[in-house]
């Protein structure tokens, strides 16, 4: 692997339902992430995806992308464009450092119909992504059935 | 006060505490990461098994209040809120997560947690609203040793005004002596078309005269409901009152063969295709207004 490198994208799909159980699974009972009339009442058109799963997609998407054995240390993101229901979001991601060690160093960045909603940086550990002709292809990227794609 | 001496008392929060001993609701359990896990699609096998960890990104779940509340929010915490709120700030989103894992969570740790506010930030103007970003950096524990980072930053804000704050109504139809008979049709749920008396051409939309032979002379059918797709826009841009875009506009041939621009309710505007069956109906946006309005038919 090498700075530089692309990541395959990751589509995922802002449903309604996505919403609501990544907002319940991370125990956030904010009601701008289950209620409509109440996101409406301050300023949002709908409900929106809370901070917890866009950081969860993160990680699942760096770990679809570097397979099980890959370990996440770091996440560090920023959102911006709301998640609403309806909209898709395509997650995308470039190695920026591979060091001696292991460690990769991945901008990525989320983007949906209306902007940009995440960008971020992760640093995980890769086994043996610093060696040479250890490709992000040779890679097994695993995505749900139900992926567009 | 003024927004200096505001942003000065909320200044004074930097430092103090917004946690102090908090502890999990829980601790790491498997039916969370499970629940977790199916909302994040993730099927990483690194999270089940006998030898199943966290997912990393989980970290702050584990220290998440829950409908129960926040057991352990400190007073200075509680206090900077009530400024924020009392300030017109009543809003709040969060902006920014940073988290480090030191070591993977399992199944039956339980986690500790103490929050320091970092910094509270001058008054800022954003899309949202104006308000102050409140950064909070909590340290999480299992027993002495820590196991992850969490510095979380939230915007506490007042709602900007929307534009289109009351619900806008559709426009109204204008009504003169071409057309009212179609409305009158469209009150009895009734799609009127217009023969013509001498050479018994339909049309749509309403003309004081033939088309095809001028004459002046009409009378009315009734339209069967019966159509199909013609064409169609999607629209994306510019916004108008009571319509959220994107939304398609259709033009819908019906089975007499003349066309009538209307919507397809009942479907995403992306899924709308030309060719497609449909079929009248009325939809009553409110009291005064009712529209005829296609639906797809299915087989």
């Amino acid at each position: 692997m090498n700075a530089g490198d692309v990541l395959p994208p990751l589509e995922i799909e802002i449903t309604r339902t996505l919403i609501v159980a990544g907002a319940l699974a991370s125990r956030d009972y904010q009601d701008v992430h289950h209620d409509p009339e109440a996101a409406r009442a301050k300023g949002s058109p709908d409900v929106f995806m809370n901070i917890l799963t866009t950081n969860g997609l993160v990680g699942r998407y760096l770990t679809d992308t570097f397979g099980p054995q890959a370990r996440i240390h770091k996440v560090a993101i920023r959102l911006g464009a709301p998640n609403h229901p309806g909209d898709t979001m395509v997650l995308r991601g470039t190695v920026e450092e591979v060091r001696e060690d292991d460690t990769v160093v991945v901008r990525i960045t989320g983007d949906n119909g209306i902007g940009r909603h995440v960008t971020g940086t992760v640093t995980c550990a890769v086994p043996g992504a610093a060696r040479e002709g250890h490709g992000i292809g040779s890679v097994t990227v695993t995505l749900r059935e139900d992926d567009p794609r | 006060m003024d927004d200096d001496g505001l942003h000065a008392r909320l200044k004074a929060y930097e430092g103090r505490p917004a946690a102090v001993a908090g502890t999990g609701r829980d601790p790491v359990n498997a039916p969370m990461i499970r629940h977790w896990c199916e909302a994040m699609g993730d099927g990483n096998p690194a999270y089940t098994g006998p030898d199943a960890i966290a997912p990393p990104t989980m970290l702050q779940a584990w220290i998440m209040g829950g409908l129960g509340g926040h057991g352990g929010r400190a007073p200075a915490y509680e206090e900077l809120l009530a400024v924020l709120d009392e300030a017109g700030c009543t809003a709040v989103v969060a902006t920014d997560c940073e988290q480090e894992y030191v070591r993977p969570l399992r199944p039956g740790d339980e986690v500790a947690f103490d929050t320091v506010i970092e910094s509270v930030s001058e008054r800022k103007t954003t899309k949202l609203g104006t308000g102050h970003f409140v950064t909070t950096r909590t340290d999480v524990r299992v027993g002495p040793e820590l196991v992850g980072t969490h510095r979380f930053r939230i915007l506490k804000y007042a709602p900007a005004r929307r534009r289109a704050a009351p619900p806008e109504r559709r426009p109204r139809p204008v009504v003169n002596r071409d057309n009212a008979g179609f409305w009158e049709g469209v009150r009895e749920h009734r799609l009127l078309l217009q023969r013509c008396a001498s050479c018994a051409a339909l049309r749509f939309p309403w003309l004081p005269g033939c088309q095809s032979c001028g004459c002046p002379e009409w009378d009315t059918v009734e339209a069967s409901g019966e159509g199909t797709v013609f064409s169609y826009v999607v629209l994306h841009h510019p916004p108008f009152p009571a319509f959220e875009p994107p939304y398609a506009v259709v033009l819908v041939e019906l089975a007499e063969g003349v066309r009538i621009v209307s919507d397809v309710v009942g479907m995403p505007y992306d899924k709308v295709r030309i060719g497609m069956p449909v079929r009248l109906e009325f939809r009553r946006y409110d009291d005064e207004l009712t529209l005829p309005v296609f639906r797809e038919v299915t087989a």
